[in-house]
């Protein structure tokens, strides 16, 4: 085990590496889609309703059956890969955004809009400034969520850990097989941790102290 | 609007109105797929520089009345005239940054900082980061505040009161000529809602806003309007007036049983201690002998002395038999002295009386000096003056109020009825 990382320990960090640079890349990407569609959509009952039931089945397709099909269209390599992590980070953070957004109480809005604020800096200045802990939880979840799937995107060879995973997998019983994929899942571990962290971190630094819990 | 040219000392005791008047002029609200309009026809004016209380049963139109001022419900047909301009169909957003608006429970945006609450409206406004906080520290001072403690504190530390007061400092921010208020004192406790209530009247003898001010108490309206309007279903005026005549001559059976029982007792908040004549009482200081204080209680036949400190501010009330067991008068503190400030309304002076065993009260004046003393007698004068000042009284001044094809029920018994028309003329900016 010793000799497997010690020999391997540059492309282990550049996989790990790749694989958090994916996440966190595709983590933005899916926030800023996410609460986007949620501004547009939140006003609405009927549609928020409607978003949160897509967000709900989503989270049912198999992340590998989705890369799967993604291949024929798109191909190998990085652009399915950033799609179905982005698509499975979106859905969380797109529900969370909808709740919080709804969850906001109505009478400050309406003081916002009574003393002069127009609907957009009503929106920037303090529903999203609300939202955020929600939103930002939806963050975290997905962050979680998808440092998984993006193993998985190893089988479209997609960048990342994945792909120790896989060809450990593939040739199971060989040498250095169980090391190899080993060393894939605790440093997919590992990372979703750092990765935790930091958001805490960066809520900690976001959110305005007069609603912090 | 008055015209102040050189501060004298007249217009220091009555600062200018920079309030503006504001006229509804029949305004409708209709709502889709509902048959009967939530506002019909309605035509208000409101005097500026005037406390405009507007009550009635929930979901009588008030509230809708109130927002269609500043147009956050936009009005279905109808103009609304501030200030002498049509604003019904200029940016609405713009309108409200010139409109004060304050909601229950103050609506104090949790994530801001009190001076960040106070400051949103200046900052769209564009003002210089040093106007704005020079404001802001001078708007916590209006609303008793200390600016050093409260300024970088967030909502949720401040009390339900101070929520409230940082409520009216902010809508206050940009000076706007009108104030809205939404049942301001509807989620605090009686207490801190009889001490917000006081220091409105304060800030507005101060800054003379024109105040819109719903509720649905109608106690808080007698004690903070100028003039009150009573709405029933679908905003129908039923009664819009002076406190003192709508107590006095309710327009019909609706009024009467929405100001509730004791009209009578509800008249006494009207009126203040300093606007009846107080009695004089013989004054004493400690270290007087008894037996000359006896010989001047004599001299004007009164049963009582008021012994007074140095500075002039009660200490003890003693009657004949008190007196005569002392030698000298004592320059003890009586803690259970029955004292009425000034600014007391008389429900309060009766109340003071009443517990009092001397059936009559102390009134002092600025920082507590002696002025006199007030009895029920008094009191019963001045219910009786008021009464019939109420009846007698010409609606001078009067403002207009009604609802289309509804003129009969608005015109209380006495009261001239006003024209419908003329009423896009120039309003009145005042009395």
């Amino acid at each position: 085990m010793t000799d497997f990382l010690v020999d391997r320990i540059d492309s282990i960090l550049f996989s790990s590496w790749q694989h958090f640079s994916l996440v966190v890349q595709c983590l933005l990407l899916a926030a800023v889609a996410a609460v986007v569609l949620a501004t547009l959509v939140y006003r609405s009952p009927t549609l928020s309703a409607l978003v949160n039931g897509i967000s709900a089945i989503g989270l049912t397709i198999p992340a590998f059956a989705l890369i799967g099909l993604l291949i024929a269209p798109l191909g190998f390599g990085v652009g399915p890969a950033v799609i179905v992590v982005a698509f499975f980070a979106a859905l969380p953070i797109l529900r969370n955004a909808v709740v919080g957004l709804t969850g906001i109480d109505q009478s400050l809005v309406e003081a916002a809009r009574g003393i002069g604020m127009g609907r957009v800096r009503t929106l920037v200045r303090i529903e999203l400034p609300l939202a955020w802990p929600v939103i930002l939880t939806g963050i975290r979840v997905s962050a979680q969520m998808v440092m998984g799937i993006a193993a998985i995107t190893a089988y479209a060879l997609g960048p990342g850990l994945g792909g120790l995973i896989f060809s450990g997998l593939s040739r199971l019983g060989g040498a250095n097989s169980f090391e190899s994929v080993a060393t894939g899942v605790v440093c997919v571990i590992l990372l979703a941790l750092v990765l935790d962290l930091l958001l805490v971190g960066l809520g900690r630094l976001t959110t305005p102290r007069g609603i912090r819990v | 609007m008055s015209e102040t040219t050189l501060p004298s000392p007249a217009a220091a005791a009555a600062p200018p109105i920079t309030g503006a008047s504001i006229l509804l002029d029949t305004v409708t609200k209709r709502y889709p797929g509902q048959g009967k309009p939530a506002v019909n026809g309605l035509t208000l004016e409101i005097p500026a520089g005037k406390i405009v209380m507007f009550v009635g049963p929930s979901g009588c139109g008030k509230t809708t009345t109130l927002k269609m001022i500043n147009r956050l419900i936009e009005p279905t047909e109808g103009r609304i005239v501030l200030d002498g301009d049509d604003v019904t169909r200029i940016d609405g957003d713009a309108l409200r940054r010139r409109i004060g608006y304050v909601i229950q429970a103050g609506g104090l945006f949790p994530h801001m900082s009190v001076a960040a609450n106070i400051a949103i409206v200046p900052k769209m406004l564009g003002w210089s980061k040093e106007r704005i906080a020079a404001r802001v520290d001078e708007l916590l001072e209006l609303v008793s505040l200390d600016p050093d403690r409260y300024r970088d504190r967030f909502p949720r530390e401040l009390s339900g009161g101070q929520q409230q007061r940082v409520g009216v400092a902010r809508a206050l921010a940009a000076d706007p000529p009108v104030l809205l208020m939404d049942e301001p004192f509807g989620a605090v406790d009686p207490i801190t809602r009889q001490r917000l209530q006081d220091e409105l009247l304060n800030i507005q003898s101060e800054l003379q806003k024109t105040i819109v001010c719903v509720t649905h108490d109608f106690d808080e309206a007698v004690k903070l309007g100028d003039w009150i309007a009573i709405f029933n279903e679908g905003a129908q005026l039923v009664q819009y007036d002076t406190p003192e005549r709508i107590l006095a001559e309710p327009a019909n059976e609706f009024v009467e049983n929405f100001i509730g029982s004791g009209a009578g007792l509800k008249q006494l908040t009207l009126t203040r201690v300093d606007e009846v004549e107080v009695a004089d009482a013989v004054v004493a200081r400690p270290g007087d002998l008894a037996t000359d204080v006896l010989s001047r209680m004599d001299a004007v036949g009164h049963n009582h002395s008021v012994i007074v400190d140095a500075r002039n501010r009660p200490l003890q009330w003693l009657s004949r038999r008190q007196l005569g067991r002392l030698e000298r008068v004592g320059a003890a503190r009586d803690p259970r002295l029955p004292v009425v400030g000034n600014r007391a309304t008389l429900n309060d002076a009766l109340d003071t009386m009443l517990v009092s065993s001397v059936g009559a009260a102390l009134v002092t004046g600025p920082r507590d000096t002696f002025r006199g003393v007030i009895d029920v007698d008094t009191v019963m004068d001045a219910i009786g003056r008021a009464h019939r000042h109420a009846r007698t009284a010409h609606a001078q001044g009067r403002p207009v109020g009604v609802n289309t094809g509804t003129l009969e029920a608005v015109q209380a018994s006495g009261a001239p009825g006003v024209p419908a028309a003329g009423l896009a003329g120039p309003e009145r900016t005042g009395e």
